[in-house]
């Protein structure tokens, strides 16, 4: 299955990153799970060799490298059974740094991205708060302008690396009436004036530093803002998918070890006079297990393959998400079983695991909400439901507004097909080109728009398009009049969008 | 998801495919189910539009097409919620004839390939025997040398196809106990001393499933299927594509399960809405629905190494033990998002809940196959391929 996905230099980046590790961390990571934290030495270490930033571009560092060198790191990260050591760099190199580099100014990203590739920087992202985890748009933090500064106010909780960290991507209201549309993200340094931090004690993940933050009075220079204002969940709706992405491979092939170490003990443990991997009963636990595991790297590689080509699929990275932290809890449980008393035991290494592995059903959108993305996506057929780390459900003040907005918009457009494709030919012809092709199907008949070229054309057709968009006529009219705002379009399910999520992000652009 | 597996091709084949059956078939499941039996004419339209051969040579009548022409034929035809039907025209055309295919010489070919491609002789595989399924090996059917024939005794059951095909494809010991000692011999229907009966059964009904008799049962030498002693070897080559179906057909009957569902809890209101506004039943098809698309890409994934050459017996037999696990498992949650319906036949429930419990049994049970990967994984049992 591998060379579907895998070249030679994935494989070679793959031996050299596994032996940097064994060498650099494995032999420590007892130490550090005691103490509690992970030194900064070890990320340096990684950065000095090349192996963070690895899909990053060269100019800030990073060596532009396609997404299946971020499956190996994962994939070798996962396998050094220490969920707590993992996910320090996953949070910098997918949770955190993405929003910078793919919405933040020239400025922050020459300051801060720099850094999290050298290994110099640790960053944290800051999405939960004492009230808020999943529901995100009810977030309570708040930023409010004052001259070149935002006065930040409030509390994050669960935030990974934020007691040794040096900067939080934290998610603010800039708004705080504005439900989902006032929320913004915001560059945070760890010793701005006015932080508190607090070390939490966890279950496991022991070698990380997990945090709870107050702020109070917080002065943050307008410059940290990352991108536009009130666009923070849609950047998060954006960068999730690849935190939930990112957590596959990594709980694929901490699964697989699982099952290794489980095989090499019960071929050496004795009992009853042969050694226990002789016994059926434990040997078909193993065949079922590994069946398990095979079948979702085959699916995680789907996603990743998906993925890096460009395509943001919801429904399927829910699905991965929910599938492999569900049966990594089962996989725990049944190889710690296999090792009877040993595997309750610190020495051995599956209390580790079972411990570690049972913030995935929890973190990052809990399993419960995977399902209610997904059920909304099956059932409701809503096209595209990432909220977030929202609830799922389209915001009150979103549907409202847009309720609103409804009825104005068609005084100013006429929702009549000729009159909208006319123009749409006129807006597509002034903004930059898309460069993919976009399909609108409205109520039986189809705009094609080809953006591949130097300009964009749209014709009355229908195509095979890399997205298509369903709106019915007046909601078409509202969006283009800029009546309705295409993400509260989404949100509300007005429109549906099937196929390259990366083309349909690029709507707000085509409309404003 | 789909477009790295499937071409714009295997699509349109897909549309086609599916009106076919919408037209031809889906009208007379009822009936057959209620026979006990699938006729013998819609074999011959399914040859007629060649839906027999498509990944058979050309040159006997097939279209020689890649794997996934198969996957779209074995997911549409379990669409027709008629597993039944699916095993009869599959007994002959993907397991009988893939033996004929695989090991036949040219006479045989010509003979039984053409026609049965044609749908005009059909054929069953007679693998399992009354004291041994699962155990290949320790097959009892005996076929004895004399001069220019052999002589078969025994008895072969659980046969698909096994009343009403025109010749038998069985296995049967012509050398030492064991798996060195078996051959695959084609044997005609009407050849003195065949016998056989019907059997009854909690699902497939569409299909006849016979007990074969074999009696002093004198066949040519030139009825040997390959080489002497081989069959066990052939047995389990064509085993990696027959599980793979397996796996897809319990895929394929797991999303037809949840489909369905879906249908009916949209329309089904109860306490002042419909169903599928309750969050539980949401959840539960959230669920069943993840691990039906994750076990459908292994599934796929594995086509296109089995396509491309791969011998993968273990990870056929990892998703045959998934995808038929599967199936019991989500037919059975989605018969109970119908309530009393899915109890009733009107609906669609029952005969999807009966027909999927043989997934877990037939072509290794699960238990057979946790041996197969137990073996591979802990042991490092390596299979070869046999030619």
């Amino acid at each position: 299955m591998n060379t579907y996905y895998f070249t030679e230099d994935h494989e070679l980046f793959r031996q050299s990153f596994r032996a940097f590790l064994e060498k650099e961390a494995v032999p420590f990571i007892d130490q550090w799970e005691e103490d509690r934290r992970t030194p900064r030495e070890i990320w340096k270490k990684m950065g000095d060799m090349g192996f963070l930033g690895l899909s990053y571009p060269e100019e800030y560092g990073g060596s532009g490298l396609d997404f299946f060198y971020d499956v190996v790191f994962n994939e070798e990260l996962g396998r050094c059974n220490s969920g707590g050591f993992a996910i320090t760099q996953q949070v910098v190199q997918y949770m955190s740094g993405p929003y910078i580099l793919k919405f933040g100014s020239e400025k922050l990203k020459q300051k801060y991205l720099p850094g999290i590739i050298s290994g110099d920087l640790i960053s944290s992202i800051g999405i939960t708060e004492p009230g808020a985890g999943s529901d995100a748009q009810n977030i309570q933090t708040k930023a409010i302008r004052e001259g070149d500064h935002y006065i930040v106010n409030g509390a994050k909780t669960f935030i990974t690396n934020a007691v040794y960290g040096d900067f939080i991507v934290t998610v603010v209201k800039t708004d705080p009436a504005a439900g989902a549309a006032g929320v913004s993200l915001l560059v945070i340094d760890q010793d701005a004036e006015g932080i508190s931090r607090r070390k939490l004690k966890k279950l496991g993940w022991h070698c990380s530093d997990t945090a709870e933050l107050h702020f109070d009075n917080v002065k943050v220079p307008v410059e940290n803002l990352i991108g536009e204002e009130g666009r923070g969940f849609y950047y998060l709706m954006n960068g999730l998918q690849l935190e939930r992405l990112c957590a596959v491979p990594a709980a694929v092939s901490g699964m697989e070890k699982a099952i290794e170490v489980s095989i090499q003990y019960m071929t050496e443990r004795q009992a009853f006079g042969r050694p226990i991997s002789k016994f059926q009963v434990l040997r078909h636990r193993i065949a079922q297990l590994a069946a398990e595991v095979e079948s979702l790297k085959a699916f995680s590689y789907l996603c990743c393959k998906m993925f890096d080509d460009g395509q943001y699929d919801v429904k399927l990275c829910s699905m991965a998400k929910l599938l492999a932290t569900e049966l990594c809890e089962k996989v725990a449980t049944q190889c710690l079983q296999f090792f009877g008393g040993y595997g309750f035991m610190e020495s051995y290494p599956m209390a580790r695991m079972y411990r570690d592995v049972r913030v995935g059903t929890i973190g990052g959108g809990s399993s419960e909400i995977m399902r209610e993305i997904l059920a909304k996506i099956i059932i409701d057929d809503v096209g595209y439901q990432s909220a977030g780390k929202g609830n799922g459900q389209p915001s009150k003040i979103l549907k409202a507004a847009s309720g609103a907005e409804k009825g104005s918009a068609t005084a100013t457009i006429e929702p009549s097909f000729d009159n909208l494709l006319a123009i749409m030919q006129k807006q597509a012809a002034k903004a930059s080109p898309l460069g993919k092709t976009l399909q609108f199907n409205l109520e039986g008949q189809s705009i094609a728009l080809d953006g591949r070229g130097e300009v964009n054309k749209v014709v009355a057709e229908s195509i095979d398009a890399d997205c298509t968009v369903d709106v019915s006529m007046q909601d078409l009219s509202a969006l283009i009049s800029g009546k309705l705002n295409p993400m509260s379009a989404f949100m509300s399910g007005k429109i549906k969008v099937d196929g390259d999520m990366g083309v349909a992000m690029k709507l707000q652009e085509l409309f404003s | 998801m789909e477009s790295y597996f499937f071409t714009e091709d295997h699509q349109l084949f897909r549309q086609s495919f599916r009106d076919f059956l919408e037209k031809e078939v889906r009208p007379h499941i009822d009936e057959w189910e209620a026979n006990r039996e699938t006729p013998r004419h819609i074999y011959k339209r399914f040859g007629e539009m060649g839906f027999l051969g498509l990944p058979y040579p050309e040159v006997y009548g097939g279209s020689d097409l890649d794997v996934f022409y198969s996957v779209i034929y074995t997911e549409e035809m379990t669409r027709m919620n008629s597993g039944g039907f699916c095993t009869s025209i599959g007994a002959h055309s993907g397991l009988a004839l893939a033996h004929i295919n695989g090991e036949g010489n040219e006479a045989q070919k010509q003979k039984y390939l053409t026609a049965g491609l044609k749908g005009e002789l059909i054929g069953c595989l007679a693998i399992t025997e009354p004291g041994g399924g699962s155990d290949v090996a320790s097959l009892r059917t005996t076929a004895k040398k004399e001069g220019d024939h052999y002589i078969i005794n025994g008895s072969k059951t659980f046969i698909s196809n096994g009343v009403l095909s025109d010749y038998i494809v069985a296995a049967v010991r012509t050398g030492e106990p064991g798996a060195k000692g078996i051959s695959m011999m084609i044997i005609d229907r009407d050849t003195p001393g065949v016998s056989a009966t019907k059997l009854e059964k909690l699902g497939w009904h569409a299909s006849d499933t016979g007990e074969i008799a074999f009696d002093d049962v004198r066949v040519p030498v030139e009825s040997l299927l390959g080489e002497e002693n081989r069959g066990f070897f052939y047995i389990m080559q064509h085993f990696a594509s027959e599980r793979l179906a397996m796996a897809l057909i319990g895929v394929s009957q797991a999303e037809l399960a949840i489909d369905l569902a879906l249908e009916y809890m949209a329309e089904r209101e109860a306490f002042g809405r419909s169903i599928n506004k309750f969050q539980a039943l949401r959840h539960r098809i959230a669920q069943m629905s993840s691990e039906v698309m994750s076990t459908r890409v292994l599934v796929y994934s594995l086509y296109r190494r089995f396509g491309d050459g791969d011998y993968i017996i273990k990870e056929a037999a990892m998703a045959k033990l998934l995808g038929t696990q599967l199936s019991d498992r989500v037919c059975y949650e989605c018969m109970r998002m119908f309530g009393g319906y899915g109890y009733m036949e009107s609906y669609p429930m029952a005969r999807l809940l009966r027909d999927s419990q043989l997934g877990t049994i037939g072509g290794g049970t699960s238990e057979v196959l946790c041996e197969i990967i137990s073996k591979m994984i802990i042991d490092s049992k390596n299979y070869k391929a046999a030619v």
